[in-house]
């Protein structure tokens, strides 16, 4: 579904991203993980757009995206949940929803997106609650669920999630999870997953990448990252050496 | 049946771009971990950030055995040895074996690869599997063990050797595949004839052969015999062991675990790749090996692609069974050996001349090996208890030496034929 070839980016004369080469299959969920600073939320903003890469090609169902605008991208069906969820924080709940579908939202014929709207609240129950709240009055759970509510009201078929569990408590952080694998599951969408929670992210994902300055390292199942004794070591916190053996 | 449909019928276009990131991956990993790749890459002025199309590899320099000597025991490790969950070695010469390590995600991707070639062999789980294999620093046993319990397979680990008791066993436990090297499959056809024992009567349905090369006709044969489906499988140590290629039940060329090995053929002077479907020498990259990856290993097997897609529906590539090699190795009884070994033994002992010939047969199925040497003469017209003293010495060196037991003949001063120019050390009377 989406291919991304030798990526190249750079701020100034820093090489952010070095020949980065992933795909995404369609339906399945992609988790990239790696340290701080590895290049993860470039290369995410590359790809929707926002940053521009130097070179390589981005391929999304077969054609070629790298260049476009963001708002093009989106109507291409790639909704990006950003770091920090960055919601509409003085605005209701349902405005921030409607913000997201955007590009296809027009007076005279809001039934779809009402529909929509009924629909995100049925898979958030919690947002139907506080609909005409202010959203930075949101609790951090709620304004993750906001955000993906947001992005999926653009009806986008490409999911790409940057960080989704930060700086929420692991319960929350675990319910959000579900969702993502849910969205998945039963909406039939595929996700590009980025989080410093590496094992959450693994255990929900099907296959990954491992980032390290810029440069991917691993790539394999999710499963066999898991197993992967460098990311147990940097990114899953074991500290193997003191671990007796078996 | 597939094993992995996703993989093993994956697109071209598919397979290419997985194969891209894997190899870019594993480039930048054996540069960071591996210092022999690195300092040759840096020699070389390649850097490996500059790896942008599966053509590129041809930039990359070469890996021979000799590098993975050189390195012995462990100079090649990308990952530290407590990573290390499994450790095996191939025969060389002068008791210098490369020794090769896999993590325990390495012990998975095996099992898996072999999964799918004893899958497209015809083996399921409802399968007795006799492994007849030497479990051993060998990775024949163990690499066609872990992939038969993969599949759920009744697995029988008899080991090589005593045929007698692994045609009892196999009457007795009703085994239905054979794994063994294909010369062995003959001689337990034969001895199966000479015990009188009606092949009706045995449940045998597959066979698994592989570690040393065979012919179409020694295939049809096995098949005949043994009333088997025959097939041919390839891997080597180095690179992982079994489970690299292998045939699927159309019997027509060993399809190529292409999402796990990178394979090229070149020409083995010019080194260039060859044209596709010409014949010359394997070259196989790792793309997922952790703890022991090489890049652009030379295997030395001749073998050639085989572009037309394959009829059982794998998209993968094939290459013919390996027609011969490109160096001096002799495999002997699926052993490894260089006639280099069998001359730092003969250098080493006292009374022998350095003149020696290495007679290779076929005694029915199985390889004969007889080494003749000269020895001065005054021990040649010594008395006998002398003569037979040297004899067994050399035999029992060359015995650990090589790990197979082999004929010694002590010939008198200057019977060996003398050659101008290179010596002829080998004759190999096998009709291969």
């Amino acid at each position: 579904m989406l291919i991304l070839k030798n990526v190249e980016v750079y701020y100034g004369k820093i090489h952010a991203v070095k020949h980065v080469s992933l795909h995404v299959r369609k339906g399945e969920i992609v988790a990239l993980i790696g340290a701080n600073g590895a290049g993860k939320t470039t290369l995410l903003s590359t790809i929707s757009g926002l940053i521009r890469s130097s070179s390589g090609n981005i391929l999304y169902e077969g054609s070629e995206i790298s260049g476009r605008n963001p708002d093009a991208i989106v109507k291409l069906g790639i909704s990006h949940v950003p770091e920090g969820r960055h919601i509409f924080k003085t605005l209701s709940v349902e405005d921030n929803l409607l913000l997201g579908s955007y590009h296809r939202y027009s007076f005279r014929k809001s039934g779809p997106v009402k529909k929509d709207m009924e629909k995100m609240y049925a898979m958030f129950p919690i947002l139907a609650k506080r609909k005409k709240q202010l959203a930075g009055t949101l609790s951090g759970g709620e304004q993750q669920m906001l955000a993906i509510g947001r992005a999926l009201m653009a009806e986008p078929r490409l999911l790409i999630l940057d960080e989704p569990g930060t700086g929420l408590a692991p319960t929350i952080a675990k319910e959000i999870f579900s969702h993502i694998v849910r969205l998945r599951d039963d909406h039939g969408l595929t996700v590009l997953l980025v989080e410093q929670n590496a094992r959450s992210a693994l255990k929900i994902a099907d296959s990954g990448y491992v980032i390290e300055t810029g440069r991917i390292i691993l790539q394999g199942s999710a499963e066999e990252l898991l197993l992967n004794r460098d990311v147990q070591r940097a990114y899953l916190g074991r500290d193997l050496d003191t671990e007796s053996p078996l | 049946m597939y094993w992995e449909p996703d993989k093993e019928c994956m697109s071209r276009v598919d397979m290419e771009q997985l194969q891209l990131e894997r190899l870019q991956a594993t480039l930048s990993r054996v540069y960071m971990n591996v210092p022999f790749y690195r300092k040759k890459f840096d020699e070389l002025g390649i850097d490996p950030d500059n790896f942008r199309s599966l053509e590129d590899i041809q930039k990359l320099p070469f890996t021979l055995k000799n590098d993975l000597r050189d390195s012995y025991p462990y100079g090649l490790f990308a990952v530290p040895l407590r990573d290390v969950v499994r450790i095996h070695a191939s025969s060389g010469t002068t008791g210098m074996s490369t020794v090769v390590g896999y993590t325990r995600n390495d012990i998975k991707t095996w099992s898996n690869l072999v999964a799918r070639v004893l899958t497209a062999a015809g083996v399921t789980k409802d399968d007795v599997v006799q492994i007849a294999f030497g479990y051993s620093l060998f990775t024949g046993g163990f690499g066609l063990h872990y992939g038969a319990e993969r599949i759920g397979a009744s697995v029988i680990p008899i080991s090589s050797g005593n045929t007698a008791r692994q045609i009892k066993i196999m009457q007795d436990f009703r085994t239905t595949a054979l794994v063994c090297t294909p010369s062995y499959a003959m001689h337990i056809a034969d001895t199966i004839q000479e015990m009188g024992i009606n092949t009706n009567s045995l449940s045998l349905k597959y066979g698994l052969f592989g570690a040393e090369p065979w012919s179409e006709e020694m295939r049809q044969e096995i098949q005949r015999k043994l009333k088997i489906i025959a097939t041919d499988n390839y891997g080597l140590s180095e690179v992982m062991g079994p489970g690299v290629a292998g045939e699927c039940l159309e019997r027509n060329g060993l399809h190529i675990n292409e999402d796990h090995f990178y394979a090229e053929i070149v020409n083995p002077e010019t080194l260039v790749p060859v044209a596709p479907g010409e014949t010359g020498e394997l070259v196989i990259t790792t793309l997922t090996k952790e703890a022991f990856p090489v890049i652009r290993f030379r295997t030395r097997d001749l073998t050639r692609f085989i572009p037309e897609p394959c009829p059982c529906g794998r998209k993968t590539m094939r290459m013919s069974r390996v027609m011969g090699r490109t160096d001096d190795m002799l495999i002997i009884k699926g052993v490894n050996v260089f006639p280099s070994q069998i001359e730092a033994v003969l250098f080493d002992i006292e009374g022998t001349e350095p003149h020696y010939q290495i007679v290779i047969d076929r005694k029915g199925p199985m390889d004969d090996v007889t080494v003749q040497v000269e020895v001065s003469e005054s021990i040649f017209f010594d008395e006998m208890k002398k003569q037979n003293e040297l004899m067994k010495q050399i035999k029992s060196r060359l015995a650990s030496e090589l790990g197979i037991g082999v004929e010694v003949k002590l010939v008198e001063k200057k019977t060996l034929q003398r050659s101008e120019g290179k010596a002829r050390r080998v004759i190999d009377l096998r009709k291969l």
